[in-house]
């Protein structure tokens, strides 16, 4: 049996839901948005991730209608949404406060949308039933927001903005307001809401774990620009610049020089310590500055220096983070670089192998670390 | 026994300060009214004993409240004041809304001087301000002779000592209070409610009407009834620029206390009066407590 890949973006067939044309926003003289173009196709869970300032808000906000693009254009199913005011729109937003109306209870936000509409009395009542059932919250329907719980709330918004059944949902930060355990369960609820309904997502947040959770694919922006977008799991392993290693988990950067050497280049990163080897398809001019990214649980932790392995570097171990189901531990090399290694606590209970200032090996494979040239 | 003693303070201060004066008050307008200092008779007399408090108490009756309801010029009166005060009130809204919203909508740094401005008024005596409107409304005042230049005009218009310049003279010196309450709803508005309807489908005014007004409906009740009730029992206003045609109560118990030194009479027309007043305190102060609840 053979299981279809859910790739639009792979698929040069395949005509993409939104389409930003070289989009640059402009407040004043700072600009928000940097000539942007990429695409998001049908039934994508997109996510755009970034620090504060980094302009996915406004992206987002540009999708919904509150913002105009100051050059370039926005294509929503092939035409430009530019003159379509947001009430217009065939895209509805979950704000990051909710938003909820706090006059009205929560069957009255629910149906809100649906009454502008002007849709039957009898079709509001079906439609509002089946927003409550998706999103858990039966028993609920005649409070008022202020009496309901924080993660209530959120489904409520939710229910709310996919009411109208939008070709488009944006979501604003929609868990930030949670505490941890909920947001986690929450993120599950989104993507399998998300699968039922087969809307388009595109979630704004903070949160690289949030985005790697629940998203298709990930757009990493900085600056009004977007680094990368790619699948989690390539965002992950093949950062394509030291910006997105940095955002996305835990990386120790290994600043050198490159020089070709088979499949990869062998980085010289500090005088008196062996050189590194990274395979790479990158191409480099020798003698050009690079940058090692590797994630700390591809490095191994040994007492003796290990024979199989062409990257080894000896250490001593400055700090441990034990976090329960792993420990991190932080090496320093003789020139004060810090390198960190991950081990999973497989073993209740087992002593430990290591120490503070304990002298030891670390080492990893050649394909471990990532080669990147900014 | 602290908690007695907080709610304590506030109950004692009621006492000597509403209480005891609506007593005697009241017990004025059991009386009869006499020629002499103090105008009316009986007066307690503690050195006639037991004896003196019972005749005291046997001279009181209901004579000056049966007067009341068989002269209908203080039911008219009564009535206008309603009526004046129920119109004022809505005229005093609609200019006082579009204020406070430009106030709650204006940027940050704008909002302490507009604030400063709306109280500004305040700071000079409430009754140089009427008189200034006198100045203003009369026939040769500045608005006429203004009017006139203009060319609107050719003859000076009446506005003075006519319900007009009452409602003027309202409008004006109860529009703070009526700002105030309605802008403190607003300002606590969260602006993405407003996205959030345009976004579900709501034209602009659309989104105004289904949620800035409901949003601020406690303001506006708040506002009306900060307005509504001492304009029932306005005095100065309607005596300075209403001329003798215009009927408020107030001014009614003005002449009957000081034209007529018809003290029994003038005590039971206020007795009656803050009876008409009870019902619409109370609500008002249950609108404030629903407010909180709301916010708990």
């Amino acid at each position: 049996m053979t299981q279809t890949v859910f790739e639009p973006w792979n698929d040069p067939n395949e005509k993409p839901l939104i389409q930003f044309r070289g989009v640059t926003k402009r407040f004043g003289d700072f600009t928000a948005i940097d000539n942007q173009t990429f695409d998001i196709f049908e039934r994508e869970f997109f996510a755009l991730l970034g620090p504060s300032g980094c302009g996915k808000t406004t992206m987002m906000r540009m999708l919904a209608g509150f913002e105009t693009p100051t050059e370039g254009t926005i294509l929503l199913a092939g035409q430009d949404i530019a003159p379509i005011p947001p009430n217009k729109r065939a895209v509805n937003m979950m704000f990051q406060s909710y938003a909820l109306f706090p006059h009205l209870s929560v069957w009255d936000n629910i149906a809100f949308g649906l009454k502008r509409d002007g849709m039957a009395r009898d079709a509001i009542g079906d439609r509002v039933a089946e927003m409550l059932k998706l999103t858990r919250l039966e028993k609920f329907a005649r409070r008022k927001p202020h009496q309901i719980s924080g993660g209530q709330r959120q489904r409520v918004a939710l229910a709310r903005s996919l009411a109208k059944a939008p070709k488009l949902l944006l979501l604003d930060e929609p868990l930030g307001a949670l505490d941890a355990k909920l947001r986690q369960d929450t993120q599950f609820e989104l993507m399998d809401i998300q699968e039922k309904t087969g809307t388009t997502f595109v979630i704004v947040t903070h949160d690289q774990e949030e985005a790697m959770t629940v998203a298709s694919r990930v757009a990493v922006m900085d600056h009004g620009q977007i680094i990368q977008a790619d699948t989690p799991a390539r965002i992950y392993e093949t950062p394509n610049s030291v910006y997105v290693a940095d955002f996305i988990g835990d990386v120790t950067i290994i600043e050198g020089t490159a020089t070709r050497d088979g499949a990869g280049y062998r980085i010289d990163f500090a005088e008196g310590q062996p050189a590194l080897y990274a395979e790479t398809d990158i191409a480099l001019t020798d003698g050009q500055r690079a940058y090692l990214a590797i994630r700390p649980e591809k490095v191994s932790i040994t007492a003796e220096k290990p024979e199989d392995k062409r990257n080894a570097l000896r250490g001593k171990i400055l700090d441990i983070a034990y976090l329960g189901n792993l420990s991190t531990y932080h090496v320093e090399l003789p020139k004060g670089q810090i390198v960190r290694a991950q081990t999973a606590n497989t073993r209740r209970l087992s002593r430990r192998s290591f120490t503070w200032e304990d002298e030891v090996w670390l080492s990893w494979t050649d394909t471990a670390a990532v080669l990147l040239e900014r | 026994m602290r908690r007695a003693t907080l709610i304590l303070v506030p109950y004692l201060w009621l006492l000597a300060l509403f209480l005891v004066p609506f007593v005697i008050v009241l017990k004025i307008s059991l009386s009869d009214t006499a020629l002499a200092i103090p105008p009316y008779t009986p007066t307690l007399d503690f050195g006639a004993g037991w004896q003196g408090i019972r005749d005291f108490f046997s001279q009181l009756d209901l004579e000056n409240f049966w007067f009341l309801s068989t002269d209908d010029l203080y039911w008219k009166a009564y009535l206008s004041s309603v009526k004046i005060a129920a119109i004022a009130t809505f005229l005093t809204l609609l200019a006082g809304y579009p204020i406070a919203y430009g106030m709650a909508n204006a940027p940050d740094h704008w909002r302490p001087t507009l604030m400063l401005l709306v109280i500004l008024p305040f700071w000079t005596s409430f009754l140089i301000r009427v008189y200034s409107w006198m100045g203003i409304l009369s026939g040769e005042g500045y608005l006429n002779q203004f009017l006139m230049w203009t060319g609107l005009i050719s003859q000076p218009l009446t506005i003075l000592n006519t319900p007009i310049a009452v409602y003027i003279g309202i409008v004006y010196t109860y529009l703070p209070f009526m700002i105030l309450p309605i802008y403190a709803a607003l300002e606590r508005m969260d602006a993405s409610l407003l996205e959030a309807a345009e976004d579900l489908g709501c034209s602009r005014f659309k989104a105004f009407w289904l949620i800035t007004i409901p949003l601020s409906r406690n303001g506006i009740i708040a506002g009306c009834f900060l307005v509504f009730i001492p304009t029932i029992g306005e005095f100065v206003i309607p005596s300075l620029l209403g001329g003798s045609r215009t009927l408020m109560i107030g001014k009614v118990l003005w002449e009957e206390f000081f034209n007529n030194r018809d003290w029994p009479v003038a005590s039971a027309v206020a007795v009656i009066l803050l009876l008409i007043l009870i019902v619409p305190i109370i609500l008002f102060q249950r609108n404030e407590q629903k407010q909180r609840e709301a916010e708990g």
